[in-house]
């Protein structure tokens, strides 16, 4: 089956992120497609390589950044989420004259459009947040 | 846009009340970006997500963008069923009354000015939830 994920919490405060991660890597551990991951909301908090947990807690955003990699999995920050939150790749840095970017690897900004592109082109679409 | 002529049945389901989280905001933009992939849209408001439909909003004091006045422009997008869940208005002590008179043109009958907002009970929301093939909650 060909699934699309969508995330709309951040890390930590809500287990949405976590869910998701879990119900992401179960799904292609059993052969099942991932076409996209989509953050939406705070959900664009789990894309920023700044996160620093504590040593002996996971590390939300890097076990996303690590399964993309296994996985060659599209993780797509919603654009407009991301400028309100203050997620930036170089390229978004450079358009708004920020100073810095912070988007983790194997994450990349997109449009709204990519929600709604998953939604038809995926089986199923699965969202996880409150 | 949408692939080999796809055809899907989108549900944006709003449950929030409009300036106290983000979510009905965002849930917006989706569905004014939606609108460009020539799907089946519907909206659905249960909970305090009809209280996003009140008319005469006014948010100056909270400092936060009137966004609700852009539901108006739905019908523009073509997105022109908008359901109300009866129970949660009548919970709240509200009635189509206190609703924006939401309308859209409908190109097949002469432009005809159509309202977009039906109310319906929870029964038959059921049944719309149902029939959907993507559903996105807000």
């Amino acid at each position: 089956m060909k699934f699309a994920i969508v995330v709309n919490e951040g890390p930590y405060t809500h287990q949405a992120s976590d869910s998701a991660y879990q119900f992401t890597r179960a799904a292609l551990k059993q052969g099942h497609e991932v076409m996209r991951v989509f953050f939406y909301h705070d959900g664009v908090n789990n894309g920023t390589r700044l996160t620093t947990p504590p040593q002996d807690e996971r590390n939300i955003v890097n076990r996303w950044s690590t399964l993309s990699k296994e996985h060659n999995l599209d993780l797509v920050l919603c654009v407009a989420a991301a400028q309100r939150r203050g997620i930036a790749d170089a390229d978004e840095a450079k358009r708004n004259g920020k100073d810095a970017d912070n988007i983790a690897q194997g994450f990349r900004i997109s449009g709204l459009g990519q929600l709604i592109e998953a939604g038809i082109q995926a089986d199923r679409l699965v969202s996880f947040g409150d | 846009m949408s692939e080999e002529g796809t055809i899907k049945k989108f549900l944006y389901i709003n449950r929030r009340a409009p300036h106290g989280t983000v979510y009905a905001q965002e849930g917006l933009e989706v569905a004014l970006i939606g609108a460009a992939f020539d799907q089946d849209v519907s909206m659905a408001f249960i909970d305090d997500g009809v209280f996003q439909l009140c008319k005469s909003q006014d948010t100056k004091a909270i400092e936060a963008k009137n966004f609700c006045a852009t539901f108006k422009a739905l019908g523009d997008y073509e997105v022109t069923k908008l359901y109300v869940e009866q129970e949660s208005l009548a919970e709240r002590g509200l009635s189509q009354d206190d609703l924006m008179p939401l309308t859209w043109e409908d190109e097949d009958d002469d432009w005809a000015e159509k309202p977009s907002i039906h109310i319906v009970d929870k029964n038959k929301l059921a049944d719309l939830i149902e029939e959907q093939d993507v559903i996105l909650n807000f």
